[in-house]
């Protein structure tokens, strides 16, 4: 933190500082002393040094060649900073988050003569294999088209001029701290389909929902978030490192060009923006990251796409506030957080949405936010904060992790508020028999959990023969279901339909287990079926139809020798 | 350049300085006391008159007549090619009665962020020759993977043992060390040089020794001067490094020290509300850089206060770290060596580092069927307590005996026991096999068929 005197600033500008020209933004004005958060390591920076404002609040560049980048918290691409500097990240480098030497193919939507209003897509440009629109700014006031020529254009020539002589580029800049504007904002009614079972099938998150995943560390919250970048059938993917390992970004960057999407087949990684602002970098940027992200998202969604956005993890970014707030001398608030957090949390998440365009085109924000408690407790202030604003809540546990059983997602404590809303869809898409299936199985482990409470006190033996075979049939949920590996290759995404089909597998096991009941099996003679130890395989097997067909008629004829006996 | 003699207060091991010239945050302070003697410091905060500084060693001694200079650099440290094998003290300066080191380079102990884009993923599996670790928490070259342990508790002897064993099968490569000891007791310092001495390991280790009477405040750059060292073995000169540093919860302690002395707002029982970020300083200096040949490996060591696991200092660790080895009380008091407790334990990069071309392709599943099979067990313990074995289902007693078998076979073995990956994983099976082959749900068929025992003895009668 610096104090500059003497300048004329307002809040939140970006000023250079000192001989060094390092960025940074003020943050409290206070009479003659205006305090400046520096994004970069201050150390060495001596009082008397000059400070100059450039005026701008802090901003992201918006236009093509973001999909495949890797920045920094303010948006620096770190693939030019190693050019500019080398292995290490050293201090005083600025460079734009877009290239402004790069030509792309510019085609034109709009022509000459139309009028075109804020928001409105005028072009396209295909940047990987995903077409990137070309809007009229936001904030630009619109009009009628005077000219517009497809072509091989950087981001900083004209590709489209107004009447009344107003510029077009391909280049949008916009202030991160500030929402991109919106038509209208809609109910979410559509899931994201994530291919992880336990997600989809009991606790899913709406195309434009909100999520959060709080757990300890160590117990997945970095591996789910990489599985919904992954496998998420969104069509943009905005992925932030905020404060986390340098490691698994790197990680990122080495797996996702290898893996296809499975829907288009197309490479992952070009689908992706990536931020990553390690723990080890400047707090100030790791504030600032979570903003870079959600405005590239945003403007993904202006363009008609199903964005999600990945923040691992809100915690760091909430401490970044803390150390900034405390710096301040600000009165704090709960543990030190400043009395701001709830509502910076809150603005936040309220940034994701299904929304109507101002092209008039459905665009949806994802936000999915990792949180990391201290010492795991669910009480702290952001988890709290957090679970009053989102929808989603998948509670990590550690017991679960430890005995690796992944992902280790607590089933009775998770929920869904999205449950109502994607009923229909559930109904239309996978199956009418899904939503009673997916209630069937919940009361299954309901159940278990308080036979296990019985069953520690006095042993599993002792509980009625019925439920005996429920125990049975909640460990097979637990076991074949709702555990799945993220690093097997096939087991890694699993599509709706193999979901609705293992379900309805165990369930087939659990009725012909209760007829033969009724027929005076015994338990042990239901548990011990053998075909039934087949049913884990199916989640390794790639076309498994087949092979789970002929393990149910195995699993018929098993039981019904075990009648006829 | 100007000696101030303007000290207006000193509180714990910080001094206040009134100055008059610009005075740049973090910068080397050299402080002359009236006997001679000289100490050195570092800036914490500046304001318009007055400077806050952190002083390394005690404070004793320094009073109004004390010369301040501020020497307009950051702290550095000499680093040169004749540093293996030296003994440094815990601020760097040699005590090994050996000459002062002759620097090809000055380097700034902080050390700068490695840009995550020159990052290349670890994926070289080290062989520790212990099985809790090869076979179920795997260590990868350019890891940092700490050791959470609890005072009384061997973890000096795991880690020596890891020290001496660790290799990277099918390379010739000996790791070089780096050792940092943070308020150590002496004794236990002398195990750690004995047994480098022993093997030969000093000749490729440069030691640290800030020990539990030397100055508190020193032991913060302490792992940052052997960070800094390591650094420049791994990516100027192309070590494979290893840094032990230990134990990191002195560290903390001073810390939290010098934040009191601040009378800083102090976070979850009082240690400062940074101290993610500082940690984070500390052990994200682990790792390889594309086209660069070293690499860093960090093992921190620390004990947990009350063996609390959520205590902050393992807390923020293990948020920071990838992985962790877990040093257990109730497998020590059985008299199982090493006593690691895999369950809580974790290696966050062991999936890069194994399967075909780096383990075996069996290692994941066996690994992860070793620990359900092992979880199912140990819960079921706490039932026994309570019911008695005989009410227990034929099932579960299977489990139960599983658990015994896996802590006294797999988990116990000797001090200088060196089993290969291929031992651990057969080991692995053998004990895997007194389980019915159905309750294997976690390996596919086609992997039992051709690793079980039952199996492999058909193929091979
Ligand atoms: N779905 C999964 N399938 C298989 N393994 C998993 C899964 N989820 C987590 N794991 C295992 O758990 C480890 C820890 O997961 P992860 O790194 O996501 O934890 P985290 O909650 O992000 O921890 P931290 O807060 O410290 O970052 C992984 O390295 C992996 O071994
Ligand atoms: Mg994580």
């Amino acid at each position: 933190m610096v104090t500059a005197v003497g300048l004329d600033a307002h809040m939140y500008d970006v000023v250079k500082v000192g001989d060094e020209e390092l960025m940074g933004e003020v943050i409290k004005i206070q009479g003659e002393n205006i305090i400046i958060q520096v994004y970069e390591d201050t150390a060495g920076i001596r009082p008397g040094e000059p400070v100059e404002n450039t005026g701008l609040s802090l901003a992201v560049e918006l236009g093509p060649g973001l999909l495949t980048s890797i920045y920094d918290g303010i948006q620096r691409p770190l693939e030019v900073l190693v050019d500019k500097m080398g292995n290490f990240i050293e201090r005083g480098v600025s460079a734009p988050g877009l290239s402004h030497e790069k030509k792309w193919e510019f085609k034109p939507i709009a022509k000459a003569g139309d009028t075109v209003a804020p928001g409105e897509i005028i072009g396209e440009v295909q940047e990987t294999n995903i077409v990137h629109k070309i809007m009229v700014p936001p904030n630009m006031k619109g009009g009628k088209i005077k000219s517009i020529q497809s072509g091989s254009y950087t981001v900083d020539e004209t590709v489209c001029e107004l009447e009344d002589g107003t510029a077009i580029t391909m280049l949008q800049r916009w202030p991160v701290r500030v929402p991109r504007p919106v038509a209208e904002k809609m109910n979410p009614d559509i899931p994201l389909i994530t291919g992880q079972r336990i997600l989809d099938g009991l606790f899913p998150i709406a195309k434009g929902g909100t999520a959060a995943i709080p757990g300890p560390f160590g117990s997945g919250k970095t591996v789910t978030q990489q599985q919904l970048a992954k496998w998420s059938d969104a069509e943009i993917v905005v992925y932030i490192g905020c404060g986390e390992r340098g490691n698994e970004m790197t990680e990122v960057l080495t797996e996702f060009p290898e893996l296809e999407d499975p829907k288009s087949g197309k490479p992952l990684m070009e689908r992706t923006v990536l931020i990553a602002n390690t723990s080890n970098m400047p707090v100030a940027a790791r504030e600032a990251s979570v903003y870079t992200g959600i405005t590239i998202a945003e403007y993904f969604r202006d363009m008609g796409y199903d964005v999600s956005l990945m923040a691992d993890s809100t915690s760091r970014w909430a401490e970044a506030m803390r150390e900034i707030s405390s710096r301040l001398e600000e009165m704090p608030g709960e543990e030190g957080y400043p009395a701001y957090l709830a509502a910076r949390l809150s603005e936040f998440y309220e940034r994701a949405g299904l929304v109507e365009t101002l092209s008039n085109a459905k665009g949806s924000v994802s936000v999915i936010g990792a949180v990391s408690p201290p010492g795991g407790d669910f009480s702290e202030p952001v988890t709290q904060n957090t679970l009053r604003i989102v929808k989603v809540f998948w509670a990590l546990d550690a017991k679960l992790s430890q005995r690796r059983h992944f992902p280790a997602i607590n089933w009775l404590n998770s929920y869904s508020l999205y449950l109502d809303t994607l009923h229909d869809w559930y109904d239309r898409e996978v199956s009418p028999e899904w939503n009673p299936l997916r209630a069937w199985a919940m009361e299954v482990l309901q159940k278990e959990a308080e036979l296990q409470e019985i069953v520690q006190l006095v042993g599993s033996d002792a509980l009625p023969d019925e439920e005996q075979v429920t125990i049975e049939v909640a460990r097979m949920i637990r076991e074949i279901f709702l555990q799945q590996n993220a690093y097997d290759a096939v087991d890694t995404f699993c599509p709706m339909s193999k979901q609705y089909d293992m379900m309805k597998a165990i369930k087939a096991y659990a009725d012909f287990a209760r007829s033969a009941q009724v027929a005076g099996a015994t338990p042990q003679q239901v548990i011990g079926i053998k075909t039934k130890n087949e049913l884990p395989q199916i989640k390794f097997i790639k076309d498994y139809e087949p092979v789970l067909a002929k393990i149910l008629k195995d699993m018929e004829a098993e039981f019904n020798a075990l009648r006829a006996a | 350049m100007k000696e101030y003699r303007t000290v207006t207060q000193i509180a714990g091991p910080l001094v206040f300085v009134e100055k008059t010239e610009p005075i740049g945050y973090n910068e080397l302070v050299n402080i002359s006391l009236a006997d001679g003697t000289m100490k050195r410091g570092q800036v914490l905060d500046t304001s318009d008159e007055i400077v806050v500084v952190q002083v390394f060693e005690t404070t004793a001694g320094i009073g109004r007549d004390s010369g301040i200079r501020f020497t307009g650099e950051t702290i550095k440290m000499p680093v040169g090619k004749e540093m293996l094998g030296r003994i440094l003290s815990g601020g760097g300066k040699p005590i090994d009665g050996g000459p002062d080191i002759v620097p090809e380079k000055r380097l700034d102990i902080t050390g700068a962020a490695i840009n995550p884009y020159a990052r290349s993923s670890p994926e070289d599996f080290i062989q520790t020759g212990i099985s809790t670790i090869d076979g179920t928490n795997t260590l990868v070259r350019g890891q940092k993977l700490p050791i959470f342990s609890g005072s009384g508790l061997p973890h000096n002897d795991v880690a020596l043992q890891i020290a001496r064993q660790a290799k990277v099968p099918g390379s010739t490569e000996e790791f070089a060390v780096v050792f940092a000891a943070m308020g150590i007791t002496r004794e236990e310092a002398n195990v750690f040089m004995a047994d480098f001495e022993k093997t030969g390991a000093l000749e490729r280790a440069v030691v640290f020794l800030n020990l539990a009477d030397d100055p508190a405040v020193e032991r913060i750059i302490t792992p940052r001067l052997a960070l800094t060292t390591a650094e420049y073995l791994a990516f100027d000169l192309g070590y494979h490094v290893l840094v032990i540093l230990t134990d990191m919860t002195n560290y903390c302690e001073a810390l939290r020290q010098i934040g009191a002395a601040r009378e800083e707002v102090p976070g979850r029982r009082g240690y400062p509300g940074y101290m993610y970020t500082d940690l984070a300083g500390i052990y994200e200096r682990a790792g390889i850089i594309k086209g660069v040949k070293g690499s860093v490996t960090q093992i921190p060591i620390l004990t947990m206060p009350g063996d609390d696991i959520t205590h902050p200092i393992p807390d923020l660790t293990g948020y920071i770290t990838e992985g962790q080895i877990v040093v257990n009380r109730d497998l020590h008091r059985k008299g199982i060596y090493p006593p690691i407790n895999v369950l809580p334990s974790l290696s966050r990069l062991m999936n890069l580092g194994i399967g075909e071309g780096h383990t075996r392709e069996d290692h994941k599943k066996v690994s992860d069927q070793l620990y359900a099979a092992y979880a199912e067990g140990n819960d079921l313990r706490g039932l026994v307590a309570i019911v008695g074995k005989d009410a227990l289902s034929e099932r579960d007693r299977m489990f139960l005996e599983f658990a015994d078998l896996f802590e006294d076979r797999f988990v116990r073995q000797g001090l200088y026991e060196d089993r290969t990956i291929q031992e651990t994983l057969d080991l692995g099976w053998e004990l895997l096999a007194t389980l019915p082959e159905e309750q294997l749900v976690r390996i596919d068929r086609e992997l039992i068929q051709k690793y079980h025992p039952k199996y492999r003895k058909n193929v091979q009668g």
